[in-house]
């Protein structure tokens, strides 16, 4: 998996990764590569190291050991705000926005983030287009009537769409997805695994989802986390095949 | 329509409250200058008004970190200090012109804060108010023992600038009315340059930070550089309040660096109404004119100060203009 061939379409590897709080392993020498341009999904029970994961590789804290390759070029303990640069973005799986801002408002400075950094002379209404690209984002998540209201105010499944038009602000190659579903109603989570088809219809998508039946419809590239473990990785028949994953799972009656 | 609605009357005004308001934040430079510029009219005290401008003008700078970015600084005597000093310092050893001197003093200032902000940005919170304090109260010492700089205890005097030598117009500080729009052009300015930074980019920067500092960083900001940044501007502003006071009092006493003045920064801001551009000046006025008229009447002003401190904490977080705003928009 270190060979070259393997980098070209491989859009991030994560070697070795082992995270440590304190005495506790979050994740234990997990390594996982992920091809470029396809969805991949993450599942495992509550507490497997799943977020821990989307965390070391979005860059919010630097893993305790190992490494993260982004197309061929190691990105280990770049700020995290480079991440987002490089195009790497995650929607959170607690919704995590700017609350007394509109939500036109969230969505137009993750935008802005990407060019106008320390821009303190332009009035910001100058820049016609990001305000356009910040509606067209909030089109895309099916807020278009919502542009002027606060995001406190927006229903959860709401505030949980504009979470991830913020990830999507940065026009990211590789989208992290956390959970998106969380605490959405089933109308709510068609609509969600809809758009999330077509996302990755045009990026690589890495998908954390602890309802296994969610992914294996959309998804033919599956990882099993298990107490920070990498238990199992392959297409669903695979994974389902799994002999450690039925246990893992038939334990809590398969989600 | 013959019969007056006392409900849709009330309906009504509401509503041209409100228009007014948002015409005022529309036009919020014009708006703060245009009152400031009669100012002097309504409160014939003219060294009062000077100093609620370079109070407010003090507020104003603070409140860039502190309401807009929602971080506590307890340091920001050192940059109205420093800016104080370097004013002074440069006229009265050096015999600078006023005018050099006064960005001397801004940019002095400046230079305060980009070390000061290095040093302390990487903390939080508390935190961050504990080591803007420690730091401003080095300063305060550093400039104490430059004894023959600074004139140590006794504050440094002689700042004395009377004669503006403009060509053409025989102005002199020495009328407290040409005094009060000698200061009054260099608040307009500031305040200009305040409202610009806000509505820019890095404006929309401040307020994330303030909103939700973890997602500003996921977004793709530099988050300390950002706040190191505000920090430098907001010591700018301060700084420029600073230098002005030197001219205006012609001494700079040494208590402009002691911490007291870093405590009037945030009294005056919650005062007024922490991040909104009017609430400073609000602050400014209220306090100076309260202090003004209380210590006529007894002299436990201090105490007097604590308890409105508290009851503006308990009852109106906002401040005045914050609640204002909140009541005239419901
Ligand atoms: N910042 C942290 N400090 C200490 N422990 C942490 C931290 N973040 C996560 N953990 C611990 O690491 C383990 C894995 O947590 P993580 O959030 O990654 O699980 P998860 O797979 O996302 O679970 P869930 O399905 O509930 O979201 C948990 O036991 C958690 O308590
Ligand atoms: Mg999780």
């Amino acid at each position: 998996m270190t060979d070259m061939t393997a980098d070209e379409n491989h859009i991030l590897r994560a070697e070795k990764i082992t995270m440590r709080f304190g005495g506790f392993t979050a994740l234990n020498n997990v390594s996982v590569a992920f091809p470029e341009g396809q969805l991949t999904a993450i599942i495992g029970p509550n507490g497997a190291g799943k977020s821990t994961f989307f965390n070391v590789i979005s860059g919010a804290f630097p893993p305790s050991e190992g490494r993260i390759v982004f197309r061929g070029r190691e990105i280990t303990g770049t700020p995290q705000h480079r991440f987002t640069r490089l195009g790497i973005a995650k929607s959170f799986q607690i919704t995590n926005v700017f609350p007394q801002l509109t939500a036109l408002e969230n969505v137009r400075f993750a935008i802005q983030c990407m060019s106008q950094r320390f821009n303190i002379w332009t009035p910001r209404n100058r820049y016609r287009v990001m305000e356009e690209q910040a509606a067209h984002l909030l089109e895309m998540v099916e807020l278009h009537q919502h542009h002027h209201r606060l995001a406190m105010n927006l229903a959860h499944g709401e505030q949980r769409a504009l979470e991830i038009a913020l990830a999507l602000a940065c026009d990211p190659s590789l989208l992290l997805l956390d959970e998106p579903t969380a605490g959405m109603s089933p109308e709510e989570t068609i609509v969600m695994m809809d758009l999330i088809i077509r996302l990755a219809g045009e990026r690589t998508v890495i998908l954390v989802e602890h309802k296994m039946k969610l992914v294996m419809g959309i998804s033919n590239h599956l990882i099993v986390l298990h107490h920070g473990e990498l238990l199992a990785e392959g297409t669903p028949d695979e994974v389902r095949a799994n002999d450690e994953v039925r246990r893992v799972y038939l334990g809590q009656g398969e989600h | 329509m013959t019969l007056a609605n006392p409900q849709e009357e009330l309906k009504g005004s509401g509503r041209r409250l409100a228009g007014v308001v948002a015409l005022m934040a529309r036009h919020r430079v014009l708006a703060v200058l245009g009152f400031l510029l009669v100012f002097p009219f309504l409160l014939p005290y003219e060294a009062l008004a000077v100093n609620i401008l370079i109070y407010g003008l003090f507020a104003l700078g603070f409140n860039l970190v502190f309401g807009y970015m929602g971080v506590l600084s307890f340091g920001h005597a050192a940059f109205f200090g420093l800016g104080s000093y370097a004013t002074g310092i440069v006229i009265v050893h050096y015999g600078m012109h006023w005018f050099p001197a006064i960005l001397v003093g801004a940019v002095a200032a400046g230079l305060g804060a980009a070390v000061i902000g290095a040093l302390a940005i990487r903390t939080r919170g508390i935190y961050f108010a504990m080591v803007t304090l420690a730091l401003s109260q080095c300063v305060y010492y550093l400039v104490y023992q430059l004894e023959d700089l600074s004139g140590g205890e006794n504050g440094l005097r002689g700042v004395d600038v009377y004669d503006l030598g403009l060509p053409g117009l025989e102005l002199t500080l020495l009328d407290p009315l040409t005094k009060y729009y000698f200061v009054f052009v260099f608040v307009a300015l500031a305040v200009w340059l305040f409202s610009r930074i806000l509505a820019s980019p890095f404006g929309a920067v401040l307020e994330a930070l303030r909103e939700n500092e973890d997602r500003a960083r996921a977004c793709g900001t530099n988050v300390a550089l950002s706040k190191w940044l505000a920090f430098v501007i907001s010591g700018l502003f301060c700084g420029l309040a600073g230098s002005l006071n030197a001219i205006h009092l012609t001494i700079v006493p040494i208590e402009s660096l002691h911490y007291h003045t870093s405590g009037l920064a945030v009294m005056m801001s919650l005062l007024g109404g922490m991040g909104t551009f009017f609430g400073p000046f609000v602050g400014a006025l209220t306090f100076l004119v309260l202090e003004d008229v209380i210590t006529l009447v007894t002299v436990h002003w201090q105490l007097f100060v604590g308890a409105l401190f508290v009851f503006f904490i308990l009852f109106l977080p906002r401040g005045i203009w914050g609640s204002f705003l909140r009541w005239a928009s419901r």
